[in-house]
């Protein structure tokens, strides 16, 4: 026994066969392959999707090459189709979404986790995890009939104060570009905080001491120590509540107005892709018209699918250890 | 514990899948299309349903563009819309679903312009220009001649027009491009008569639904449905200007006097447009609505359940339609669709 | 010199632990508020007759939502039939088979799909289930675009509980001469059950809320839906469709829908965290 090769593998008492068939028995073969059929089905599954997504875009690929991205005319009757508004409509309420959670977001993670006690911390943390399971159809509901009137109303002020900048500019109809950023906002805010306090809580609490030691406030040890520690996971955190927020379809169409054009104003009635894929996905007249939508459900895919990635990466390089 | 678990989980899936299956006497059908007639259909299908516990007419309002995609890719069982097929489109039906696509007229309505104009509670008038304008965001404000000129003694205030269209493919706003088009040569050329139109300005409500909702939450807005979506939420709506040069409403009156009026023979398929039709009475954005049915039905109890529907429809269904303002269809009419019914197969 | 410096940056501790604090007040308030508004606006209206009565035509009062109600409970049981065992199983093979190329290419596809945004499974389904009439519009091509969107969440917190479990006990099953198969459903399942089980509720919350697939799929049905490939109303769906319509009556009904909705997503939500939590480190 021991003088045999180390490379080699001894074959087990009673031969291969045999030890095969034991495990056959035992289920452990069994076992291995209908895991094994489960885990590979998800790459079929997306495999097949993406297939799905890039044949069915075939025609509005081939009419309108790249230029598909920058052109403005949506026009079913006549055939012309660009994705512009739509990327304008949805990077503009995603943008806003962004200017608004991440300051409230990261505020708030570095409250939970570094400034408020720990009772008070649990407890304020578990019912804003809860936010965000709250479906997004509701959210759609109370933007209709509470942000929206609430915004018209307050669109004087607003006006007052940011009227002179372009982007505030115009009438303002209640659904619009800026109701659908808000309500965008109010549903990342939980992703934000909810990743970045477990980054925050992850740092390494001889960073803090250190920082304390030498006679540093609570706040500067946060900011000037821990946060900065912890920044490519806050960042991380950023990246995925982005990626949900461009996907998000059913707020956003119910408070964005849903006009084909593009306004520089927030103000104005605006698109994103998941809106229009909503709206005219199953009417599509034609075969253009259903490809170019399908285009528009591809670009938005690549979008999610290279941001979710960033993220990712980010929030990994941070788990545990967080030296930049 | 898993193994109870499991087959409390199978027992759970069996009873729901085998014990809610249709019972065989029951005939599911399902269509799809405009939101125009909704109203009416849903009550129609509703009566006949009480009617006939065993036919169940599942009709989901998601535009007239729906109703014709879905009809030809044969994912509902009849289809529904404002807007007649065009040629092509029924060469794509017969090339994709082997027979020919049928069209029968079940009412007829008005699309009128509504609108929610804080301090004017009275009927507005409209001239052609004057909608045309609105909508290609010519005329901007309330306070415009063209809208003072035709309304002497209404105090319009200066405020915007909030345009509201529809934002999903509908054959209201085929029937509303239509007459645009006729009216405006400008409205013709920018931008012409569809389902989906390049809209110059506005916002986008899906469905009639929603643009009667954006209307009545949105200060200052026009927008266009079917009457009795106006009357059903309680907001106002106008007259328009017809060929004639009178200011008529989209009521019962002004749509069937527009049939009348409208000369033209109905055609054998009864693909016609009755916009702007001449008569002194005649509302001018006046329309049809069909329902598209196939030439050949396979299963034979949705056959029979479909075409018993539409008897009934021509005959007692019409009686349901006036309360909900829609109008009922010429005796000319009813009776050449009762001949075509046999043309189902 | 130095006390002001040190008064400086003592008030700006002061402001800065407010400011935080309030965004934090903000974000916890929001869902306080939403829960309330519902609540009021909803709850109010809850009559018996929302639950036991199918909705009525357009303009008319009345009716319910009954069956919108049993729609997308048939909707969660085909979702989680799909979901649920495809999700646990590739998580087996995660927890106890990986560590080759394979394994890392299906977790970097698990992310990629579940990073998918909802509207384009909605289109997947429709593309694969509806239009070629496999069987049209139904409860079945809802239920599969759902238990798609389960799979990646259910596969990687499988995943996460079973890694959860020590390496001792699997190798004190394995010394006991139990095969690898046998150690794992016996021994390391088990020992993750509290995890699993709130893995697959809370997976099942989060689809249940889900309306943007079903417009394509589920359809829409003013009817009971019988069996599986008939067309269905759903929850969501008819939030929808009520909230933006102009009739009053249905506006009532969304908010009714709505609460009931979020009642069950949240309570579901607080059970799962509340089993996960007793259990404390030994579940995870």
């Amino acid at each position: 026994m021991a003088a045999s090769s180390s490379t080699a593998i001894d074959a087990p008492p009673g031969g291969w066969a045999h030890s095969f068939v034991k495990r056959l028995r035992a289920g452990d073969e069994i076992a291995y392959l209908l895991t094994f059929i489960c885990a590979a089905s998800v790459v079929a599954i997306t495999a097949l999707l993406v297939w799905e997504l890039y044949i069915n875009s075939y025609e509005a690929r081939v009419k309108f090459g790249w230029s598909f991205l920058w052109t403005t005319t949506w026009d079913p009757v006549n055939g012309q189709f660009g994705a512009l508004p739509f990327v304008y409509g949805t990077l503009v309420t995603s943008g806003l979404a962004m200017l608004i959670g991440i300051p409230l977001g990261v505020g708030a993670a570095i409250f939970l986790a570094e400034l408020a006690p720990p009772r008070i911390s649990s407890a304020l943390t578990f019912l804003i995890e809860l936010l965000a399971a709250v479906p997004s159809v509701i959210f759609g509901l109370l933007g209709i009939f509470i942000l929206v009137p609430a915004l018209r109303t307050a669109e004087p002020a607003l006006r007052a104060v940011l009227g002179w900048t372009p982007l505030f500019q115009g009438a303002f109809y209640g659904v619009s570009l800026f109701s659908a950023g808000v309500v965008l906002a109010v549903m990342i805010i939980p992703f934000i905080i909810s990743i970045s306090r477990e980054v925050i809580l992850a740092v390494p609490g001889d960073q803090r001491e250190g920082a304390l030691a030498l006679g540093a406030t609570r706040w500067e040890t946060t900011w000037d120590v821990v946060v900065p520690f912890a920044r490519k996971g806050i960042a991380g955190s950023i990246f995925l509540a982005l990626a949900r927020s461009l996907g998000e379809t059913m707020a956003v169409t119910m408070v964005v107005g849903n006009e084909t054009k593009i306004h520089a104003s927030l103000f104005a009635p605006g698109y994103s892709i998941a809106a229009v894929l909503a709206n005219e996905f199953v009417e599509a007249t034609g075969p253009l018209h259903l490809s170019a939508l399908t285009e528009l459900g591809l670009v938005l895919f690549a979008l999610t699918i290279v941001i979710n990635g960033a993220a990712r990466i980010l929030v990994a390089s941070t788990s545990g250890k967080g030296m930049s | 514990m898993n193994r109870r678990a499991m087959r409390a989980i199978l027992g759970i899936a069996l009873l729901a899948g085998i014990g809610s299956a249709a019972n065989a006497q029951q005939v599911l059908i399902n269509g799809g299309g405009a939101t125009f007639p909704n109203p009416i259909y849903s009550k129609w299908f509703d009566e006949y349903h009480k009617k006939f516990a065993s036919i169940q007419i599942n009709y989901q309002s998601q535009g007239s563009s729906f109703g014709i995609q879905q009809i030809i890719a044969g994912t509902v069982d009849f289809g529904a819309s404002d807007a007649p097929m065009s040629d092509a489109q029924m060469t794509e039906f017969k090339t994709k679903r082997g027979s020919g696509i049928l069209h029968f007229p079940t009412v007829m309505g008005g699309n009128v312009p509504i609108y929610n104009v804080p301090g004017v509670p009275q009927q507005l008038n409209f001239t052609g220009d004057a909608l045309a304008g609105i909508f290609l965001g010519k005329i901007t404000k309330w306070s415009d001649p063209e809208l003072t000129k035709s309304n002497p003694g209404v105090k319009l205030p200066d405020a915007s027009i909030v345009v509201v269209h529809r934002s999903d493919g509908s054959g209201t706003s085929y029937v509303w491009t239509d007459y645009l088009s006729k009216v405006s040569k400008e409205w013709e050329t920018k931008v012409g008569r569809g389902n989906s139109v390049n809209w110059p300005v506005g916002l986008g409500g899906k469905g009639s639904e929603g643009v009667t909702g954006q209307v009545k939450q949105q200060p200052n807005s026009i927008g266009y449905v079917e009457v009795i979506y106006a009357q059903q939420n309680k907001l106002t709506y106008g007259k328009v200007k017809n060929l004639a040069g009178n200011f008529v409403d989209g009521s019962l009156q002004g749509v069937t006097a527009a049939a009348a009026g409208s000369n033209k023979e109905i055609p054998d398929d009864f693909r016609v447009s009755i916009t702007n039709a001449p008569g002194k009475d005649s509302y001018p954005i006046s329309t049809f609505t069909w329902l598209l049915i196939p030439e050949k039905i396979t299963d034979p109890a949705k056959k029979k359940a479909i075409k018993d529907f539409v008897v009934w429809a021509l005959k007692d269904g019409q009686n349901l339609c006036e309360p909900l303002s829609f109008a009922r269809l010429p005796k000319a009419v009813v009776d050449k669709e009762v001949k075509a019914i046999a043309k189902i197969q | 010199m130095n006390n002001w410096n040190k008064l400086r940056r003592k008030s700006i501790n002061a402001i800065m632990l407010t400011l935080t604090g309030l965004c934090t007040l903000f974000a916890a308030g929001t869902l306080v508020y939403i829960l309330g508004y519902l609540f009021v606006h909803g709850a109010g209206s809850l009559n018996w007759s929302f639950f036991t009565q199918l909705p009525r035509p357009v303009g008319e009062s009345g009716g319910g939502m009954a069956n919108a109600i049993i729609g997308s409970a048939k909707l969660l049981l085909l979702a989680a039939c799909i979901g649920v065992p495809i999700g646990f199983m590739g998580g087996v093979y995660l927890a106890e088979f990986g560590g080759t190329t394979f394994s890392f290419v299906v977790r970097y596809v698990t992310d990629l799909l579940n990073g998918v945004p909802s509207i384009v499974m909605g289109i997947f389904a429709y593309t694969l289930i509806v239009l070629p009439r496999r069987p049209g519009f139904s409860t079945f091509a809802g239920g599969v675009a759902l238990g798609v969107m389960m799979i990646p969440i259910a596969i990687r917190s499988s995943e996460e509980f079973l890694r959860g479990v020590p390496l001792s006990l699997r190798e004190g099953a394995m010394a006991l001469g139990a095969s690898k198969s046998k150690a794992i459903w016996t021994v390391v399942v088990p020992a993750a059950k509290a995890g699993l089980v709130t893995g697959i509720m809370l997976n099942l919350a989060r689809v249940a809320g889900e309306t943007a697939p079903l417009l394509f799929t589920s359809f829409g049905n003013q009817f009971w839906s019988p069996g599986w490939k008939q067309p269905t109303a759903a929850l969501p769906e008819m939030i929808f469709k009520y909230a933006v319509a102009p009739y009053d009556d249905w506006h009532q009904q969304a908010w009714s829908a709505g609460f009931v909705l979020l009642t069950l997503v949240l309570a579901v939500n607080v059970i799962a965290r509340m089993i996960l939590a007793k259990r404390g480190p030994a579940a995870r």
